[in-house]
């Protein structure tokens, strides 16, 4: 590895302990790595906004109009309307045209939603229905495949479940009697799916910390200390020192909480009345 | 000792000679039957494939509800597939082509390939100058030209001449050459203009039979056992293996066998053309359950703004909101709404956007701290309207900032890190989150939770539910965030819908429990009723 490689590698080191550390509290070095990524974040999405959307999507495509004409001699001419649109939204910045921004927001809103509601239709609705709309296995219940827990007390379950958890999100009628309990085994249905789905990402979110410790371990801990060069042919002394400045970064500022510690124990508690 | 080496000598001699024999007569052996099969039958000895039957019933027609550019061809299968002489493997689809649309097509992607080195980086300059040349002294390149010129079309918008292509590109390398990087944004034009040629295809296409000019080329394969095949492109007219619409296809089905010599041709199926539809009969239960919904809400509007009075039971978090506005207010702490990562055009963030116009309103009365940090700046914009529309509502525009409702940045993670820096330095005493949140939750949730304050939350993404529960002290599930909007704002509107909503589950109840009924014990008439609600894309 070379040392410039190296370089990048212990910031991002470093960049990830100062996350890690915001686990004890809000702190500066934590502080640096929010604002950096915050910034460069922000940075990075106008590049990829001007080099992905207006770029492409605008500037090309009203190419070969001439501005004197407004590009409306361009051969997709009709890419002036959503530039105009565009422009509209900065009327933002004055007070007394600022109502101009309403009209692209409107638009926008307009046309999203509906986009949105025959997708959500058909996806969330129809195609649920239909889907539910199965045989059962009664066999499980009766006959060769009985008590075979895998087919029809499953299915009968989902049915059951799904009208349940229907229930529960009716709002025109109040959870009690006969209609609450049924509201009530679709907010157990409802739970028990949480909890699987609860499980299952907390494993991920395991193999992302432990994606992050081999980090530190290998691309940075082993290739700071590979004195015999094995894997790391351009070793020398710079690799350690870089490794050892960083964990004095957070040894100084350990040390410095530590002090404000016995500081404030020393410290005779102000009286309540003072306090008020 | 002499006379066992003796013995065994005789006996290596007498192996020897043995396997020398059976050699020789195998050999003479083979060497007859060579000799009979080069008169009597073929060489190899494995026996020879029969050609398969050919397809029947071959039919090629418009694809339905589609954007137009698909041929959909039917057959029915070959005697010889799974049945017969089993020899079948697959089925290939060919489509007659003029030979001169594969020169447009070269010559088009060549130039766009010049151009995309032009467009690239300025080291890639002297190869473009170099591929330009090629270009424009090549077959595919002076086939295309003849070909327009053999049409003789007046219409100068295509101004496709080998000088015009030579100059605009070599422009186009000189300011690049000289870094003028306006110019960058001309270069792909060339190619969209030189794709008016495939205009003039049609004309060719309807000259079929005429083998001179065309042939029949594979568009795709099925494997035996299929009777269908969908021959499709996408709509834009540079995509790979384009279908313009409106031209006559002309098809045939080959028949494979394991031996790629012995095929047999169907009869050609044609003209067809494809052609898009303006309306998607497959989504016709969408339609019609929209319909069913649009007309029970104006019911429900109508009969809210008559004053009926419309039940909604209570919303647990919802009624939160307002203790924690009061909370906020008595500590003397902010109150942080955060709107999660959606678009301004997601259901979840409209909802949001409701509930914030009574937070901000509840805010702007009280004289509390209200602070909205985005992701989007579209939903900055419109919840920037919201806040302030809640601000004059409450009688204290003046007390409204731009600042209240402020962007951070786009980037899922830098954000979350943003707002929990915020949690931590401001300690607010509500934490809001509603709208649509993906792994962000929990992060958010658990340092609000850290930093001891009240937290409400509602969302439409299922997976984060779960980590709101076990962090926040109220959760809004799915549909309760769309409820809570009506049940806060007590809007006719909104309440009108919400009954809707309500309605329009008991009869999906209702649908269900019948459909499902239906179905096991009368499935004919249960498949029926299912098919009632497919929705065919």
């Amino acid at each position: 590895m070379e040392f410039t490689t190296f370089l990048w590698t212990t910031f991002a080191a470093f960049l990830t302990l100062a996350v890690f550390s915001f686990l004890y509290k809000d702190n500066p070095m934590y502080k640096f790595a929010e604002h950096l990524f915050v910034g460069v974040s922000a940075g990075y999405f106008v590049i990829i906004l001007w080099h992905g959307a207006l770029v492409p999507n605008l500037f090309k495509k009203l190419a070969d109009g001439d501005w004197y004409l407004l590009w409306l001699n361009a051969s997709e001419w009709w890419y002036f309307v959503p530039f105009i649109l565009g422009v509209m939204m900065f009327a933002r910045f004055f007070k007394k045209s600022s109502w101009i921004s309403r009209w692209p927001l409107a638009m926008y809103i307009g046309i999203s939603t509906g986009l949105a509601i025959p997708l959500e239709m058909a996806n969330r609705v129809n195609r649920q229905l239909w889907a539910m709309m199965e045989p059962i296995n009664w066999s499980s219940f009766w006959g060769e495949r009985y008590l075979d827990i895998g087919s029809g007390y499953s299915e009968l379950l989902i049915f059951v479940g799904t009208i349940a958890a229907l229930v529960y999100f009716f709002f025109s009628k109040a959870h009690t009697g006969a209609f609450g309990a049924v509201a009530k085994f679709g907010i157990w249905t409802l739970m028990l799916g949480f909890g699987a789905s609860f499980g299952f990402t907390v494993m991920a979110r395991i193999s992302l910390f432990i994606n992050r410790i081999q980090f530190l371990d290998i691309n940075w801990g082993q290739a700071a200390f590979d004195a015999s060069g094995t894997a790391n042919e351009n070793y020398h002394a710079g690799f350690q020192a870089l490794f050892w400045a960083v964990w004095l970064i957070f040894l100084v500022y350990a040390v410095f909480e530590f002090k404000k510690y016995l500081n404030s124990k020393d410290k005779p508690s102000q009286p309540e009345s003072t306090q008020a | 000792m002499r006379s066992y080496l003796e013995k065994m000598k005789a006996s290596r001699v007498l192996l020897l000679v043995l396997v020398c024999s059976l050699l020789l007569v195998s050999f003479s052996t083979s060497l007859l039957a060579q000799t009979d099969s080069d008169t009597d039958t073929p060489a190899d000895s494995i026996p020879a494939i029969a050609a398969p039957a050919q397809v029947t019933d071959l039919k090629a027609f418009d694809t339905d509800n589609d954007h137009g550019h698909s041929i959909t061809i039917e057959w029915t299968l070959s005697a010889d597939d799974g049945a017969g002489a089993k020899s079948v493997i697959s089925y290939e689809i060919m489509r007659w082509e003029p030979f001169v649309r594969d020169s447009v097509m070269a010559a088009r992607d060549s130039l766009g390939w010049v151009q995309a080195r032009i467009n690239k980086f300025e080291k890639e300059i002297p190869l473009a100058e170099e591929s330009l040349d090629e270009v424009l002294t090549g077959q595919p390149f002076l086939d295309s030209l003849s070909f327009l010129v053999a049409y003789d079309e007046k219409d100068t918008s295509f101004v496709l001449t080998s000088e015009y292509v030579d100059k605009t590109l070599r422009d186009t390398i000189a300011a690049m050459k000289r870094d003028l990087p306006v110019l960058k944004v001309r270069a792909p034009l060339l190619p969209a203009r030189f794709d008016s040629l495939l205009i003039l295809l049609p004309k060719e296409y309807g000259k079929y039979p005429d083998a001179t000019i065309g042939r029949f080329d594979s568009v795709g394969t099925a494997v035996s056992g299929v009777t269908s095949h969908e021959n499709s492109s996408a709509v834009d007219s540079r995509s790979p293996g384009f279908i313009p619409d409106f031209i006559d296809y002309y098809y045939r089905i080959d028949v494979q066998t394991s031996d790629p010599n012995i095929r047999t041709t169907s009869e050609i199926v044609g003209p067809v053309q494809s052609s898009g539809q303006w309306f998607n009969s497959g989504l016709v239960p969408v339609l019609i359950a929209i319909l069913v919904f649009t007309i029970l809400t104006m019911i429900f509007v109508q009969l809210a703004k008559k004053g009926m009075d419309l039940y909604v039971r209570p919303l647990a978090g919802i009624e939160a909101v307002d203790e924690a506005i009061g909370r906020a207010t008595e500590m003397g702490r902010p109150i942080l709404y955060v709107l999660g990562l959606g678009s301004a055009a997601d259901i979840a963030t409209i909802a949001s956007f409701t509930i914030l116009g009574r937070v901000a309103k509840k805010v702007a009365e009280y004289q509390t701290e209200l602070n909205v940090p985005c992701y989007d700046p579209i939903v900055m914009a419109v919840a920037q309207e919201v806040v302030k529309s809640a601000f004059i509502d409450a009688g204290r525009p003046e007390a409204y900032k731009d600042d209240i409702v402020h962007f951070i940045t786009n980037s899922q993670f830098a954000y979350v890190g943003a707002v929990n820096g915020i949690i931590m330095r401001d300690l607010p005493a509500t934490n809001v989150y509603m709208g649509k949140f993906f792994a962000e939750s929990l992060i958010l949730a658990e340092t609000g939770a850290v930093a001891g304050s009240i937290q409400i939350a509602g969302t439409d993404e299922i997976p984060q539910i779960p980590f709101f529960f076990v962090a926040c002290d109220y959760t809004l599930i799915g549909e309760e965030l769309f409820a809570a909007s009506a049940y806060l704002g007590r809007e006719p509107e909104l309440l009108g819908s919400l009954k809707a909503q309500d309605y329009a589950k008991a009869v999906l109840l209702a649908s269900a429990i019948i459909g499902i009924l239906l179905i096991n014990i009368f499935p004919e008439y249960g498949e029926t009723f299912k098919s009632w609600f497919e929705v065919i894309d």
